[in-house]
């Protein structure tokens, strides 16, 4: 009878995602409504071929992993996109002429930006939280996966939102709002399977059968509970037709600033940290084999980031006409963060404590302690620069671009990578990985591309904080924007080589996972082989 | 009282209160005698339950399990 529903609800979605093609008013509406058709014809067609089929018998007493290899491959497919378009752009930035003439209005730098931030926040680190969250919710419950089927929903959702939100960025559909550019289509898309993964989120962990919910599992629900109130309250936005992608926003003003930035900041808290810090809690120790160094001090870490994340946004708006008592509550929560980042921090690297040769033997715990250490110095120099001071200086140049990419390379790209080690051979039982020369051939690339891109974002972007405001003895300003434009072309050039350096370890850890896979021996069952009985 | 007034002089009296209250309390249990054990089981539970799911009965087996230990 569902079966029949779910035909009859796909069916319909195709008629009204054509009817939608024909009459959409601009193209990226159109492009939309062609992939909603094109999904919904494929999840149609792959249904209609299993009716009259017996049910498939699931096992209970087994792990639901298929939605979990989907991820892996997803994410790793997803990253090495979003490291190459990052690569172009920070090209483009040096070399103008690299915004072709004939691609102009796509592949401009403007158009390409916001493709890069989703792909490496949204498509790598969405489907690494997603799969990892699915992974370890499972093994840490003792139970298989609530839900069924609704987890393969999400993960082809997730992708579907994935490819409206990339198409309308090339195509020039955006809020305008950073990391929320999505329109009112793929953001009313995006609840409905955000939803969805909450609801299977929760039921397996209602239905686990082990006593106490493990502390990976409070920070992987704070992120999906978070972001779920985030997304829903800066995208509150009225249609201007239901057939056109635009659309107008409700707020407006100082307090449309002050949520998005209350938006935004918090996207980086709970996507990029708290999501991140469930798989450090959960991989880390496994990866190191003993327990984490102070459960107590994990879960102070949990309560006290989500209590202070959630007022640091204003650190954003410093010196705008956000009122001056909110700036000031943003730069105190901010610097009040350090206690539970470095509290976290302490406790990801002290989890190796009796096990510090593991650093010279083992490339995949380097990856992840390297990974805790960014984390550290990301969230050292962000409360930095959200003092006001210091913020007149950084604020608008370069300085910002590197405080986030050590973030996001150094901490959220290393620690996935980890994960994605660690989960290819349990995922496909395979006895290792094919090359831990790979791993630590990937490690270095990755880290001296961080390191490069990191430092040239500092030199450059106090260079240009520092050449805005200088003036000359009458109090005149000495530069023009265009020779700060000038003098950071070395700079930049040495960001794009970083970012080249970063690719190219993915995609050596790309061939090295598809080789683990393909071409390393397979796992034995725990018990068969190992135990001959004596004759 | 407007609406923004009154909002505003209970978030900065009472939930702020309650807020830092909470927050306080959420430490103190942390810390309560005889979290040790719990705490100590819980952060090696990850190292179970690996390759399938625990039988049904496993979260009550468990809980008892460590009654047990308690009343040692």
């Amino acid at each position: 009878m569902l079966g029949y529903i779910k035909l009859a609800v796909l069916g319909l979605a195709v008629v009204v995602a054509a009817v939608a093609t024909g009459l959409a008013r601009d193209l990226s509406y159109q492009i939309h409504a062609l992939i909603f058709m094109v999904s919904a014809a494929i999840a149609f067609f792959w249904l209609i071929r299993r009716v009259g089929e017996p049910a498939p018998v699931v096992d209970p007493n087994t792990y639901m992993d298929g939605p979990v290899r989907f991820g892996v491959i997803a994410t790793a497919f997803w990253g090495v996109v979003g490291f190459l378009v990052g690569v172009v752009i920070a090209f483009q930035l040096a070399f103008p002429y690299l915004n072709f003439e004939w691609a102009q209005g796509f592949m401009n730098f403007g158009r390409l930006r916001p493709l890069h931030t989703s792909a490496v926040i949204f498509a790598f680190g969405g489907n690494a939280l997603i799969a990892t969250a699915f992974y370890v919710v499972q093994r840490t419950s003792a139970a298989r996966l609530w839900g069924g089927s609704l987890a393969w929903f999400v993960f082809w959702g997730y992708q579907v939102f994935i490819l409206l939100a990339a198409t309308g960025y090339v195509t020039g559909s955006t809020q305008g709002n950073e990391y929320a550019e999505p329109e009112w289509l793929a953001d009313l898309w995006l609840t409905i399977v955000w939803v969805a993964f909450l609801i299977i989120y929760m039921g397996t962990l209602i239905k686990r059968r082990e006593p106490h919910i493990y502390v990976a599992n409070w920070f992987y629900l704070a992120f999906i509970v978070t972001v779920a109130m985030l997304h829903l309250i800066n995208n509150v936005q009225i249609p201007v037709s239901f057939l056109g992608s635009t659309s107008i926003p409700v707020w407006s003003g100082v307090q449309s600033a002050m949520i998005q930035w209350w938006y935004g900041h918090n996207a980086v808290g709970f996507f990029l940290t708290a999501g991140f810090l469930g798989m450090m809690y959960y991989f880390i120790p496994k990866q190191a084999e003993r327990p984490v160094y102070s459960y107590k001090l994990s879960i102070m870490h949990f309560w006290a980031l989500i209590f202070l994340y959630i007022w640091a946004g204003p650190h954003h708006l410093h010196y705008t006409a956000l009122p001056d008592w909110a700036q000031t509550l943003g730069m105190t929560f901010s610097i009040m963060l350090w206690m539970p980042s470095w509290g976290g921090m302490i406790n990801g690297l002290m989890t190796l404590s009796g096990a510090w040769d593991k650093l010279r033997t083992d490339p995949i715990i380097r990856m992840m302690v390297v990974a805790v250490g960014f984390y550290g110095m990301a969230t050292f120099e962000g409360p930095m620069m959200s003092i006001k001071a210091v913020n007149s200086l950084s604020h608008y140049t370069d300085w910002t671009i590197g405080h986030v990419h050590s973030g996001a390379l150094g901490w959220n790209g290393m620690i996935t990578f980890g994960a994605l080690y660690y989960l290819v051979p349990k995922l496909w039982q395979r006895e290792g990985l094919y090359s831990l020369r790979l791993v630590s051939w990937h490690f270095w690339l990755a880290t001296i591309g961080i390191v490069l891109y990191a430092a040239s974002m500092w030199v450059t972007g106090i260079m240009e904080g520092l050449m805005w405001r200088e003036v000359d003895a009458q109090g005149f300003l000495v530069n023009s924007f265009a020779d700060t434009v000038a003098a950071k072309f070395p700079m930049y050039v040495v960001r794009g080589l970083g970012g080249t350096l970063f690719l190219t370890g993915a995609i050596i850890m790309c061939y090295n996972l598809w080789k683990t896979v393909t071409s390393t021996a397979e796992r034995k069952p725990a018990g068969v082989g190992s135990a001959v009985p004596a004759e | 009282m407007e609406t923004y007034s009154l909002l505003r002089a209970f978030a900065d009296s009472w939930h702020l209160l309650f807020m830092f209250v909470f927050f306080i309390g959420v430490f103190v249990y942390i810390l309560r005698p005889g979290s040790k054990k719990v705490h100590r089981d819980t952060a090696n539970m990850i190292f179970r339950n690996d390759d399938k799911p625990a039988a049904p009965d496993n979260r009550q087996r468990q809980a008892r399990h460590a009654d047990l230990r308690e009343a040692k």
